[in-house]
This record gives C-alpha cells, sequence and structure tokens, in this order.
C-alpha cells in the first residue's frame, strides 16, 4: 500500500506541482518529490527504519518531525547525521541507513 | 560582520508576528531565523478550523492565518533564513545562527542584533514505556507534520495516548488522511479536551480507554501490537487488566513544554511554571526578559494557543521598535493596550483563565514589577 494521500477531504488533491524524481536509498531507487522531506519519501514507501543505535544496534525512525530529536538522522550523499524529517529531496540523492553516531559501523 | 536592529527566532505565529509589527512600524532590518525547512511553525499542521473565544482568528484554520502571515512579512521586507538554527545567544546581543545548506557542511554565522525575540515555540513531552523507542512510537505531533504537511501516512492503524485537543485533534484529523484510529488511551478517569473535538471521535466509533496507559509497545523491528492497561489512583497498571491492540502505530499527545535551551544559553532568568508547562523566562508586560534587549513570545513563555502566540509576538514587536525609538511612547502604549486587550479576551473560559492567572502572577513577580 502506497502511504501518500492522494487526495484529502480538507485539503484537497495533491497539487504541489512538485517534480518527481529517484533517489536512492540503500542501493535501491525510489521515486520521490523534490522539496519534501527525506523522510516523507521513505514512508509512502513504508520505509521506517533511519538508523540503528551504537550499543545496542536498536531501530530508530521518524519522532518529533520537527529536527528536534535526531532518530530520523541518515547518511545522504555520504554526509552522516542528516535530520531526514528537515531536509529536503533533490534529484539523484544517495540516502543510506545510519550504524551508529557517526555512520562508522556502516563499513 | 552581520548586523541586523533584530532578530527573531522562531518563524511561528509568534515569531512572525513580532518581526511583522517590528518592520511595520519602521524597524528597518528585520530577521528571523527557523531551523525548519518551511516557516509557519505549528501553524501550517492545522487544517482544522481554529478554537478559542469570539476574538479574531477562531473559526479559521491554522493554514490560511500562515498563509496571511509570509504574505505579510514579505510585504514589509522581513527576511526570513530557513535551515537555520540558532545554537547561541552572547552577550546578550550576538546570535550565533549554523545554517544548513544543501547538505554540504553547516556555516556559522554570528549575527549581531539590537534587539533579540526568542519565539522558539514548545516540544512534545515524552512517555516512556517498554518499546517506546521502536519505530512507529512518534509525538502526535509529527504524525500531524506527515498527513497535513508532507501528505504521507505514518502507520495504518493507530493507538493515541492522550486526549486532550492535541490527542482529539490529531485523532481526528489522522482518519481524514485515510489511517484507522484503533483507540485512544487516557490516564486521568475523564477526556482532557474540548467536548466538540471529543465527541468527533466517539461518533466515529473510536474507544476513548480512561484510566488506561499503554504499558508495551510489542514487535520486532517496528510496532506490532500495543498492551493497554487499567491503572489505579497512583497511575500503576491493575495486573490482569491488560488488553492487546493491534497496531503498527503509537502516538504520544501527553502535553507540550516550553523550549528554553536558548533562553538559558542567554543568561535570561527562568521560573518554574506547571500550569504554563514547564521551565518559561521571566518577562514583563512588554515581553522582555531579565536580559536587557532579549524578548520572548509564544509557547515558549508558556504553551497556550497560536492566537495568543501571535499576540504576545506583536507585542514584543511593539516594545522592541518601541525601545529602538521608531514610534512614541504613547503610540507605542496604545498599540500594547489594543493587544493586551485581545490577549485579555483570549484567555477566558476554563483553561484560558487558569492561564490567564498563570501569566499574571509570573508577570508581577517580575523585578521591579511586583509590589
Ligand atoms: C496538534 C496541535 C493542535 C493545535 N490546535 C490549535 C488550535 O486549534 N488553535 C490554536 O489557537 N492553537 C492550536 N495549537 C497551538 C498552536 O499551534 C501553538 O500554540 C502555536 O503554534 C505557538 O506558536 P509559537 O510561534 O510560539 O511556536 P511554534 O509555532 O512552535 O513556532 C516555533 C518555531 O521556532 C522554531 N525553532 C525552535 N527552536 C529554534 C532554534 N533554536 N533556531 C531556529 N528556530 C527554532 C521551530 O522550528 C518553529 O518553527 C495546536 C498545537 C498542536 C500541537
Ligand atoms: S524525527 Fe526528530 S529530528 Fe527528525
Amino acid at each position: 500500500m502506497c502511504m501518500r494521500i492522494e487526495d484529502h477531504i480538507i485539503i484537497g488533491k495533491e497539487d504541489s506541482g512538485a517534480e518527481t524524481v529517484e533517489i536512492t536509498v540503500d542501493g535501491k531507487p525510489i521515486p520521490a518529490k523534490v522539496g519534501e522531506p527525506i523522510l516523507a519519501a521513505l514512508l509512502a514507501k513504508n520505509i521506517i527504519i533511519n538508523r540503528y543505535t551504537v550499543k545496542n544496534k536498536e531501530p530508530r525512525g521518524l519522532f518529533c518531525g520537527i529536527g528536534q530529536c535526531t532518530d530520523c538522522a541518515m547518511i545522504v550523499n555520504g554526509m552522516a547525521n542528516v535530520r531526514t524529517c528537515i531536509t529536503p529531496v533533490e534529484k539523484g540523492m544517495v540516502v543510506n541507513t545510519q550504524f551508529g553516531i557517526g555512520g562508522e559501523g556502516n563499513g | 560582520m552581520v548586523e541586523r536592529d533584530i532578530v527573531v527566532v522562531g518563524a511561528g505565529p509568534a515569531g512572525l508576528a513580532a518581526a511583522i509589527e517590528a518592520a511595520k512600524l519602521g524597524a528597518k532590518s528585520v530577521l528571523v531565523v527557523d531551523l525548519n525547512m518551511k516557516a509557519g511553525g505549528q501553524l501550517f499542521k492545522q487544517i482544522h478550523k481554529f478554537f478559542g473565544s469570539s476574538a479574531h482568528g477562531s473559526g479559521v484554520r491554522g493554514i490560511d492565518i500562515g498563509a496571511q502571515m509570509l504574505a505579510d512579512a514579505q510585504k514589509y521586507g522581513v527576511e526570513i533564513w530557513l535551515n537555520s538554527a540558532a545554537v547561541g545567544i552572547y552577550g546578550g546581543k550576538v546570535v550565533s545562527i549554523e545554517k544548513n545548506t544543501e547538505n554540504k557542511t553547516p556555516v556559522l554565522t554570528n549575527v549581531v542584533a539590537k534587539k533579540i525575540v526568542i519565539a522558539v515555540g514548545a516540544s512534545e513531552n515524552v512517555i516512556r514505556f517498554k518499546g517506546w523507542t521502536k519505530p512507529g512510537v512518534m509525538g502526535a505531533g509529527a504524525a500531524q507534520t506527515m498527513i497535513n504537511v508532507n501528505r504521507v501516512r505514518p502507520g495504518k492503524r493507530i493507538v493515541m495516548l492522550g486526549s486532550g485537543n492535541v490527542g482529539l485533534i490529531v485523532s481526528y484529523q489522522l482518519m481524514q488522511a485515510g489511517c484507522e484510529v484503533v483507540a485512544l488511551v487516557e490516564a486521568l478517569p475523564g477526556v482532557g479536551g474540548y467536548g466538540v473535538h471529543a465527541s468527533k471521535i466517539k461518533r466515529a466509533g473510536v474507544p476513548i480507554y480512561t484510566k488506561h496507559t499503554i504499558i508495551e509497545a510489542k514487535g520486532g523491528d517496528r510496532v506490532e501490537a500495543v498492551v493497554i492497561a487499567e491503572i489505579d489512583k497512583n497511575f500503576a497498571p491493575i495486573a490482569g487488566t491488560e488488553k492487546t491492540l493491534e497496531a503498527d502505530t503509537i502516538t504520544l499527545a501527553a502535553g507540550l513544554k516550553p523550549i528554553s535551551d536558548l533562553v538559558r544559553l542567554s543568561e535570561a532568568e527562568l521560573v518554574f511554571d506547571g500550569v504554563l508547562g514547564g521551565w518559561i523566562p521571566k518577562h514583563d508586560r512588554n515581553m522582555e526578559t531579565t536580559a536587557s534587549g532579549i524578548y520572548v513570545a509564544g509557547d515558549a513563555t508558556g504553551v497556550e494557543e497560536a492566537n495568543t502566540a501571535l499576540e504576545e509576538g506583536k507585542l514584543a514587536g511593539v516594545a522592541a521598535a518601541e525601545s529602538l525609538g521608531l514610534v512614541s511612547e504613547s503610540e507605542a502604549g496604545k498599540l500594547k493596550g489594543e493587544i493586551w486587550y485581545r490577549l485579555d479576551g483570549l484567555r477566558m473560559g476554563p483553561f484560558g483563565e487558569k492561564r490567564m492567572k498563570a501569566k499574571a502572577a509570573q508577570i508581577a513577580s517580575f523585578p521591579g514589577v511586583g509590589a
């Protein structure tokens, strides 16, 4: 099931006119809209794990949605600790699940 | 060196109102910074018509108020930096701003401001239970941002913890977005929010379990089931009353608390107030803190509503413009009088009055104001 809301009873149809592009997530291409938070594009595809903690290797995902908790941090275009809930999608972005604080567990 | 007349931290209703008001009164360079990628703060999540007393604003949707404010900001030449977090305030006038540019290393800019307005809003309280860190457990505000701003569902079957206005409104909006709300869980014996919002939930046939709490989020790498239980007078779960609900998402609506870290760094004094949600900066009727030239407004000074945040922002804007010598004392006095009249009007009703008293007591305790 796609998690996108195409038609909404109050705010109507999706009409932002945002271009749909491809981004690469853990090696696989997914569609995303330019300017939407990376996290939204992932949620749309039911991908809800953004990173794993250092010690216990526990999964983390969306928690605050406004850039305050860092649970949604991923490696974006090679840079670790990017909060995907407040970082807009750009064409061709390469996004990877982050293991550990600085991605040192990504090997 | 970057210099501005006024730097406002936070582009929610409070911050935008402060900036617009000051710019209207003639402040030349007004800069608003926000760490988010969009301006508007909480406003753009709120697709429902606003509650509130008969004063202006009720009946209008938050998104429409937000759009109007952005247009006004532009009209009066207010500068807005997005993806820009204020990370410190030094010497009462330097604001350190960390700007993220296209995923390159963040750039730190120090802006020297004649006046500073802190309008950073509030953050959601966290409730901990077994499994609370699992993906699928999130703030109600986070879920609301996803459905109403980003148009994507955070999950399919939702259990909402908390039945205050936020819990009720977000539950209803999740249904409007096509999610199934399985249940609301409330620790207190009664529903917390307004009756109008509660009846929408009840009409939709969603159970509200009062005197209950969540004791566990079950599942592997994501929530798969939620265990709830009845609680006794001391909020301890009663053995044998556990129920397991099938759900993939838990949203937490356990109240908000003012964000106070920046105020702490600014050296303005804080005071604890339970009614207003936590640690709040001491301020006077001009919204000025104990650190001269630093003003505060909105949820950061005590959790209230968008309309009160907006009026407090205006107060701070007028007061800042006055102290910059842009308006006469009598003109400023008149403007502030009108704003206070509206603020008092907004703080009516059972919830509002409590907050009005808390605010009044707080202001009365301000150094030099009290008896
Ligand atoms: C679910 C929900 C429903 C609501 N419904 C209503 C309603 O019906 N009617 C009503 O009147 N009110 C309602 N409210 C309350 C209302 O949204 C808030 O009271 C109001 O938005 C507060 O405005 P503010 O400007 O103080 O804070 P916010 O709107 O939270 O704005 C603060 C801004 O500051 C930014 N910020 C924070 N820290 C920094 C930093 N260090 N650097 C840069 N920027 C920073 C944030 O990104 C944010 O944009 C609701 C709130 C919620 C959560
Ligand atoms: S979800 Fe909290 S920072 Fe992104």
